[in-house]
């Protein structure tokens, strides 16, 4: 790994911000909307040569996805994706293998749901991904009040959690779910599981504004932006995106590292033409 | 009532009582769903308890069910099943309410707290079909809108549940992902709940899920546990039952009656099915919103279950009952398909009553146990969850492939 993701712990969670915050940060001072990917790993078996290509096409970060039988938060694209990778014999541990021996020079975000976590322990999933060079862990079932043993490893271990804001969160709630969010504030953009949509609405820029109003963190949007034209629209309001369904179908449907590329480099000319 | 300890374990006062704002059974339960969810939870969790502290909710509610649910479900003593046993054994004959099972106390307490709410949706998820018809029942009776999820494999062995529902008025949404049984059914509730949740109740089935659903839901069944407790009563001198057995999927009809005696020195059972056993073979995981024991890998993976019965095939268990588990209050066994079949086809011959695969699942342990764990002259309550008309095509089945074999 690059010497960016070798910062120290900030132990506690505490008030200095992690690889991944620092760098989207940065990346935000000089003026770039982020763009932060989403694969599955195990999902195909060029999955590491398709996490390279992204990063080569302008990816600021990316999202690694560990697959869970029971994804809840997910639509039929990425449950399809989990399922695949599942029967490939991908293990949370076999993930973190493949990571910590990658040459990868932007920070990674595993996302994946908290029993695997729960199960493996939250010390030893926690110095798992740190010794993998993973910079941060977006858990989607693990509720703010559910938080704390978790966040607790983890920032023992210098792992950012980022949380996420629906549009349903109430003003009070985006307020404490901001202060406990380390990375950036994951902004749901609409009620829904993940998935492509034709039309981004109206919900996304609400969200973006309540988050704003919280926390100066960087906010992202994700669940349901599925083109350059919405990403770039989402960016008129927040500090970037996370598109996933629409590149893991891609993936699925054979398009490959390249296609990978492809697709993120629109994404990539479209949020910096904005 | 006494309220001392049982067998040294915490008396009354914390067991079956208030789990708490964050749904805390023990080292079980809790809240573990997306921050999506989150506000409707709280949302359901306030009105809950809104409406259980009003007298009025509690009068609307017995109300429909007396009038229409057919409650109280008396008790019948099972003359020559307990000559046979040597065990005297009562059924709690919750076969009898409308719908054919219990699963009508929760759903006429959540369709209530629907419209209490302001929402006209409900969402349901169905195993054997049961909680689905159920649903489908109290959402034509107060007027709301009602899509229950079923798992493809269960759309087939119960297709005529499938049927009912839509004759109901509901909408049955097949699902095909993963196992299609029941498991899949709460995956696809939870996703379809979080899109439409503005004006949508997930009415969840039973004592399982995100709090607080399994203290709603055991709070709706314990109906069950204080009619039988008076039942008992006097049937039995004004004892209780030495022992209270009730089958467990999720377990909302063994919480139901088991809050009626917790604080009583009756032994109370649950049983699982043998390819669904989430206490007997599970370990301690999170799923469906809730920590409870869980069939699973050493990684977290979910397994499926397996068992003839539709509304056990559940990997997982309500966490109240995991609590009740390890502190002791509460034992639980399992019970086989051969012998569950034989259980259900000995009660049709011996009482004339032809149940559910679930609650024979219930009876075959007291069949098998009688004069062993059980000892002779024992007072045994069956809580006889639901009636058998759903299953007699399979149970027909099964006994033909039995011949055969």
């Amino acid at each position: 790994m690059s010497g960016l993701l070798a910062t120290s712990p900030a132990p506690g969670g505490g008030l200095e911000p992690g690889a991944l915050e620092q760098h989207l940060r940065a990346r935000r001072a000089s003026g770039a909307k982020l763009l932060v990917p989403y694969l599955m790993a195990g999902m195909t078996p060029d999955w590491l040569a398709t996490l390279e290509a992204v990063v080569a096409a302008g990816a600021d970060a990316v999202e690694v996805g560990i697959p869970f039988s029971d994804p809840v938060m997910d639509g039929p694209v990425i449950q399809d994706a989990a399922l695949a990778s599942l029967a490939a014999g991908t293990t949370p541990e076999s993930v973190l293998a493949a990571l910590g021996e990658a040459d990868i020079d932007v920070p990674l975000a595993v996302m994946t749901y908290y029993n695997l976590i729960f199960r493996a322990g939250h010390r030893r999933m926690a110095r798992s991904l740190a010794a993998a060079g993973v910079a941060a862990a977006i858990v989607p079932d693990l509720s703010l009040e559910e938080l704390g043993p978790w966040a607790e490893e983890a920032g023992d271990a210098g792992v950012e959690t980022v949380l996420l804001v629906a549009p349903s969160t109430s003003e009070a709630r985006t307020a404490a779910i901001c202060a406990r969010s380390r990375g950036f504030v994951y902004a749901v953009a609409r009620m829904g599981i993940t998935g492509e949509r034709a039309d981004i609405g109206d919900a996304a820029a609400e969200v973006v504004a309540k988050i704003r109003r919280a926390t100066d963190t960087p906010a992202l949007v994700g669940v349901g932006v599925s083109t350059p034209e919405q990403a770039t629209a989402v960016c008129a309001h927040a500090d970037g995106v996370v598109v996933g369904s629409a590149l893991v179908r891609r993936l699925l449907a054979g398009e490959g590292p390249e296609g990978a590329a492809r697709f993120v480099g629109e994404l990539r000319s479209a949020i910096d033409d904005g | 009532m006494s309220a001392r300890a049982v067998n040294g374990v915490p008396g009354p006062s914390t067991l079956m009582g208030d789990p708490g704002p964050e749904g805390r059974f023990g080292d079980f339960g809790g809240r573990f769903v997306p921050e999506s969810l989150v506000p409707a939870c709280l949302e359901l969790d306030a009105a809950f308890r809104e409406a259980w502290a009003d007298p009025g909710f509690h009068l609307e509610f017995e109300q429909i069910l007396t009038e229409f649910g057919g409650r109280p479900t008396p008790v019948t003593r099972c003359l020559r099943l307990s000559e046979r046993l040597g065990v005297t054994v009562l059924l709690k004959r919750e076969d009898l309410a409308h719908t054919g099972s219990h699963k009508l106390n929760n759903v006429i307490g959540q369709a209530l707290l629907t419209q209490r709410m302001g929402k006209t949706k409900m969402i349901a998820e169905t195993g054997a079909g049961q909680h689905g018809v159920a649903s489908a029942t109290a959402a034509a009776l107060l007027g709301l809108e009602c899509t229950v999820f079923m798992g493809e494999v269960d759309v087939e062995r119960q297709s005529l549940n499938v049927f009912r529902m839509e004759l109901l008025g509901a909408t049955v949404r097949p699902v095909t992902s993963g196992s299609r049984t029941l498991k899949d059914a709460v995956n696809e509730a939870m996703r379809a709940w979080v899109s439409e949740v503005a004006d949508t109740h997930y009415c969840l089935g039973s004592v399982m899920g995100p709090h607080p659903f399994p203290y709603m839901v055991r709070e709706f069944q314990s109906i069950i546990g204080r009619e039988a407790r008076g039942q008992c009563a006097a049937l039995l001198d004004g004892a209780a039952p030495d022992l209270v057995v009730a089958c467990v999927g999720g377990g909302s009809n063994a919480a139901g009656i088991f809050s009626g005696f917790v604080d009583t020195s009756s032994r109370l059972v649950g049983v699982e099915a043998a390819g669904g056993s989430a206490i007997g073979t599970g370990i301690p995981g999170v799923l469906h919103g809730m920590k409870s024991q869980l069939l699973q890998d050493e990684e977290g993976q979910i397994k499926e279950a397996h068992s003839i019965s539709a509304g056990l095939d559940y990997p997982g268990i309500g966490p109240e009952h995991a609590h009740l588990a390890a502190t002791g209050r509460a034992e639980y066994t399992r019970a086989g398909d051969d012998e569950v079949i034989d259980a259900l086809c000995i009660l049709a011959e011996t009482e004339g009553i032809i149940c559910a695969l679930e609650s024979a699942h219930a009876l075959a342990w007291v069949l098998r146990e009688a004069g062993g764990a059980i000892p002779a002259g024992s007072s045994v309550l069956v809580n006889l969850s639901g009636r058998g008309d759903k299953d007699v095509a399979q149970v027909r089945e099964l006994l033909a492939a039995r011949t055969k074999r």
